[in-house]
């Protein structure tokens, strides 16, 4: 025993030595801290340069996009009592951009849009706004998100990279700058937030990684009411439930009294959700009213070409037509739930750190390629788990951005985000292969040469995809050929990924019970 | 997918300094192309206007052609390199080269494509980079880099505000590394073509001259005199190159006259932060008081925040400023400097005795643009690492001469990039200072006192390195910093606030005035420090 911690002295002195003669020494030798201030102020003037770009809409009446409908919603939490947010009336006509996310996103918009009144009142006043698309007003909005990533994703990142790589987990501290990097540079999420425009993405995900952080800390209470504020945030943060459920399940079940510990949980997050949906609750009719407006079954089990299951398979099997709505949310449910089950069964029966990572992603996963009402930015919400996991799988890292940047692509191209696209993938790339950076990137060459050859075949496939969408006309007869195409190589990318998730979860589970074991017969 | 239990103790490969440079600069790039839709100067319409004017007149004409106001007024090499660059709108969108079509022509093609061209021609900032730090240490090299390669002033000027500094100060690094290197002839060669791309950098020729006189023509009358006539008809070679076609057509005066329009005016409409801020600050005073006292004074009839300036006198009391004068001044201010490259002319000092040369010139200069201080901020980069007090001073100069670049993004879009832009330098100044000289400490208390005395250029430093063990700047370039900050509050914040649309010139000359002083302390710095090396 004595001569093993030897020899990790050893190695973590030689490690210490390495990181002097590193390129980043500059930048990490004072700590974790301050490479994280560097590399956020970095990644916020990507964000602010990415915002520069057009959004999703711009210029397109009657209805514009996603940006009119923040905008819009701030119009309308700002001018009108919360008990009508979500209800129609005279002035609030739901079919243009009604309110349909939880009351936290309605509370963040009247929060916005004070500040927006306070410096620009024509762009929120009643009526009149619609459509507005002013110099100042756009510059305002694109100031919200930013600040609403600084202060709340960013935060919630410097958390939980304090606490992963607090303790145990030894290695260099250029590592750990990389993956902050990787974190806070996640070009999807940033092409969202800050080209596209859609709902803060930046506020549910900094909620939630926050939420992740608080448990891997063991603070589970906190960690149950950040994510009871991210679901309140976004409903899509329930891709996430199935894992925070399960985990925390797990570790209660493994306490001594664990009914004690449900309860205490099952309080919090009662008290949580009462406590935002306040205002809505002093009637059923209000209640249900808001309900109804978060799930819009209306819409379809799919919407575009988005790379899941559903999509996928209706090119042979037309489920829109075969079923019925209520039978296809059946359906999809069951998919869904039976997909994300071996994770959680895992969580449950051996709650680990490293284990409620994979759950988030594999749970998020399932969710993102059986879930009902899918759309193509719900590829976001496991991204954010396989950054959180960047640091041992960096390779799983890579191949998911690479087909997640590949599924948005007809969508940005249509937002004319094609610009930004590129930088931020080149830049994407070209932190992911800093100089003198994670030895694990390299290992891609020690590969074996089918599994190598396999992947540069994918990888020219997407590029080449890539340059057909632009480039070609897709034939008269099948307008969306391009797209079903990116759809098809982007979903079985997915379904790969997942089944080497789940087994990856499953394995983790062996080997800390064979490690155990080892303890015990020492 | 990778196996988590590779050995981690496995030997890095030895870095590729051309490998990690490139990585630096496609950072750099990545970052320049999600920029192209920023705010543009009307310097963008006028090389938009050089391209179709090169493409569509004979070269006769293209000094005389009054098509646009924006006449072209660079020497002949960057016409030509206009000319080269015309080659290519033709191919996708000839409209861009059009002479009367192309007037304020802004598709998204143009953009694009001359916002790429600034993006190409950096390559070779970034072979003159390359070449002066391909012998340093690692660490030294990489800071280099950061400092250059991500210059926030060469990003606001060239990628936002749109101009060729990158290209242009390649060529001055360039004739650096190669004068450094001993290899007097080639350095010679690029400073003269870069003269003429730019003539604003002849501001150096005279410390060029001296130094290139007493360096490369030395060794015995004869072998002095023989390189003499070398150099001679390289730069001579050069400059038939450029102008000869020019004076073939009988144009050369119209070149002279374009390239130098002294009637534009002792200043700038936003005053560039030099000398003669405090100069007209002292006139106003002086008028202000002398009308206290009873005496008539008489206000000029040219303000100086209107613009270009005509010939009547802009002073009130004090004698009016000529070109000759400042000529004179900027001589006066590079004596020093010139007697010391005289006496001793070592290839180790050009680039501070250029970068100070520059100063001059940005200080006591006709008409100088605050864009001017790149001019000297570059070059000092590459010695900022060598001591201690060069890193304080340098941190100092590079925050003040980007702040001062400032009121050229006026518009509210590029407030956060601006803002992050310079809050991100400063840091990465700071790390990697303190990284860099807190080390040096660690090595000094390893070793001790085994070096001392061997480099007169460290001893005043030595001192102060293993007191305090890091990058630590004094109390007073702390407050003047803290200062900065108080003057954009009060400009972008207070002052529409407090005063409202009165007097709406004061946040411009706050600006000036307060980054005068630090370009003034700047100079100071530089001129002690010339003086006391050897």
């Amino acid at each position: 025993m004595n001569q093993t911690k030897l020899e990790i002295a050893e190695i973590a002195l030689k490690e210490e030595d390495r990181d002097e003669d590193n390129i980043w020494w500059w930048l990490v030798h004072r700590g974790i801290v301050s490479s994280f201030i560097c590399i956020s102020v970095f990644a916020l003037l990507v964000r602010a340069a990415v915002s520069l770009h057009p959004y999703s809409g711009a210029g397109k009446p009657p209805k514009y996009g996603d940006f009119e409908a923040q905008r819009h919603w701030m119009e309308i939490t700002l001018n009108l009592p919360a008990s009508d947010w979500y209800r129609n009336s005279t002035s609030n006509n739901l079919s243009y951009w009604g309110l349909d996310y939880p009351p936290l996103t309605a509370y963040q918009s009247y929060v916005h849009g004070l500040f927006l009144r306070t410096f620009h009142p024509d762009s929120v006043s009643l009526y009149d706004s619609r459509g507005h698309e002013s110099y100042f007003g756009k510059l305002l909005m694109r100031w919200t998100v930013l600040s609403s990533d600084a202060l709340m994703f960013f935060p919630a990142v410097l958390y939980f990279v304090v606490v992963y790589y607090s303790g145990s987990r030894s290695g260099r501290k250029s590592d750990v700058a990389w993956h902050i990097a990787m974190i806070l540079l996640n070009p999807c999420l940033i092409l969202i937030d800050h080209g596209h425009f859609q709902v803060y993405n930046c506020i549910s995900l900094g909620l939630a990684v926050g939420a992740a952080a608080a448990i891997l800390s063991n603070k589970d209470l906190l960690g149950s009411v950040l994510f009871c504020l991210a679901l309140n945030h976004k409903q899509m943060s329930a891709y996430f439930a199935p894992a925070f459920f399960s985990h925390l399940l797990g570790k209660c079940l493994r306490h001594q009294n664990p009914l004690l510990d449900v309860t205490k949980l099952g309080l919090v997050v009662i008290g949580t959700f009462a406590l935002v949906w306040w205002p809505y609750l002093q009637s059923v009719d209000a209640f249900l009213q808001v309900l109804s407006r978060l799930a819009p079954f209306e819409r379809g089990i799919y919407e575009d070409y988005v790379a899941n299951f559903w999509c996928t398979s209706s090119v042979l099997i037309k489920w829109k037509r075969l079923l019925t709505v209520p039978s296809l949310k059946l359906l999809s449910f069951g998919a869904t739930i039976s997909a994300c089950l071996p994770s959680m069964i895992q969580q449950i029966r051996a709650p680990s750190n490293q284990g409620f990572l994979y759950g988030l992603l594999n749970s998020s996963l399932s969710f993102y390629l059986f879930s009902y009402q899918v759309h193509e930015k719900s590829i976001l919400l496991p991204l954010i788990p396989v950054s959180l996991l960047a640091g041992d799988e960096p390779f799983l890292f890579k191949w998911m951005m690479h087909y997640a940047l590949l599924s948005m692509f007809p969508l940005l191209c249509r937002d004319e985000l094609i610009l930004p696209y590129i930088s931020l993938y080149v830049l994407f790339i070209l932190l992911y292969h800093a100089p003198a950076g994670r030895q694990h990137t390299r290992d891609a060459q020690s590969l074996a040469n089918l599994k190598s050859f396999v992947m540069a075949f994918l990888v020219i496939c997407s590029l080449v995809l890539h340059i057909v969408y632009l480039a070609l006309c897709p034939p008269e007869k099948y307008p969306f050929l391009f797209e079903a195409l990116i759809m098809l190589l982007c979903f079985s990318q997915f379904v790969f990924l997942a089944g080497y998730a789940n087994l990856k979860q499953w394995t983790l589970l062996k080997d800390s019970t064979s490690e155990n074991k080892e303890k015990k017969y020492l | 997918m990778t196996d988590p239990k590779t050995p981690k103790n496995q030997i890095t490969n030895p870095s590729n300094p051309i490998a990690d440079l490139a990585w630096f600069f496609l950072i750099a790039t990545s970052i320049k192309l999600l920029l192209i839709p920023t705010y543009r100067s009307t310097d963008f319409e006028v090389h938009r206007h050089w391209l179709a004017l090169t493409h569509s007149l004979p070269l006769s004409l293209w000094y005389s052609d009054e098509t646009s106001p924006w006449t072209l007024d660079y020497p002949p090499f960057f016409a030509y390199f206009e000319r080269f660059l015309s080659l290519f709108p033709p191919l996708f969108d000839p409209t861009i080269v059009h002479l009367h079509n192309g007037l304020n022509y802004s598709s998204n093609s143009l953009i694009v494509f001359h916002r790429l061209t600034v993006i190409v021609f950096d390559t070779v900032l970034i072979y003159g980079v390359y070449r002066l730090t391909r012998k340093l240490g690692l660490r030294e090299r990489v800071l280099i880099w950061v400092l250059v390669v991500w210059s926030p002033g060469l990003l606001i000027v060239d990628h936002m505000h749109f101009q060729y500094n990158g290209f242009l100060l390649g060529l001055l690094l360039l004739s650096l590394s190669w004068l450094e290197d001993g290899k007097d002839l080639m350095g010679g060669f690029v400073f003269a073509v870069l003269l003429c791309f730019k003539h604003l950098f002849a501001v150096a020729a005279p410390v060029y001259f001296v130094y290139l006189l007493r360096h490369y023509c030395r060794g015995g009358l004869v072998k002095g005199f023989g390189r003499l006539v070398m150099m001679g008809t390289v730069v001579v070679a050069v400059f038939v190159a450029a102008y000869g076609p020019f004076v073939y057509y009988g144009q050369i005066q119209q070149v002279f006259h374009r390239m130098f329009p002294f009637g534009r005016g002792l200043c700038h409409a936003y005053w560039a932060p030099n000398f003669w801020v405090f100069y007209i600050l002292l006139d106003k005073g002086l008028a202000f008081m002398l009308a206290k006292l009873g005496f008539s004074i008489q206000a000029p009839t040219a303000s100086f925040t209107g613009g270009l300036v005509g010939d009547s006198s802009p002073f009130a009391v004090l004698p009016r400023v000529t070109p000759l004068i400042t000529f004179v001044l900027v001589m006066l201010a590079l004596f020093p400097c010139l007697i010391k490259a005289w006496k001793n002319p070592q290839p180790k000092m050009i680039t501070r005795w250029v970068a100070y040369a520059y100063t001059c010139g940005f200080l006591f200069g006709w008409h100088v643009h605050e864009k001017a201080s790149l001019h000297f901020v570059i070059p000092l980069a590459i010695v900022a690492i060598q001591s201690m007090e060069d890193a304080r001073h340098y941190f100092l100069l590079s925050i003040v001469s980007c702040y001062s670049l400032f009121p050229l993004l006026f518009q509210a879009q590029e407030y956060p990039i601006k803002v992050l832009l310079l809050l991100l330098h400063a840091i990465l100044m700071w790390f990697g200072f303190s990284s860099q000289f807190s080390s040096i400490s660690a090595v000094k208390a390893r070793v001790p006192r085994q070096k001392k005395g061997d480099k007169s250029g460290w001893k005043g430093s030595s001192n102060i390195v293993t007191q305090n063990g890091g990058f630590i700047i004094g109390w007073i370039e702390k407050s003047y910093l803290l200062g900065l900050l108080v003057v954009e509050i009060w400009g972008q914040f207070l002052h529409p606030i407090v005063l409202g649309n009165r007097l709406p010139f004061v946040p411009l000359m706050m600006i000036s005035i307060y980054c005068a002083l630090g370009m003034m302390y700047s100079w100071i710095w530089q001129l002690r420090q010339i003086i006391r090396k050897r």
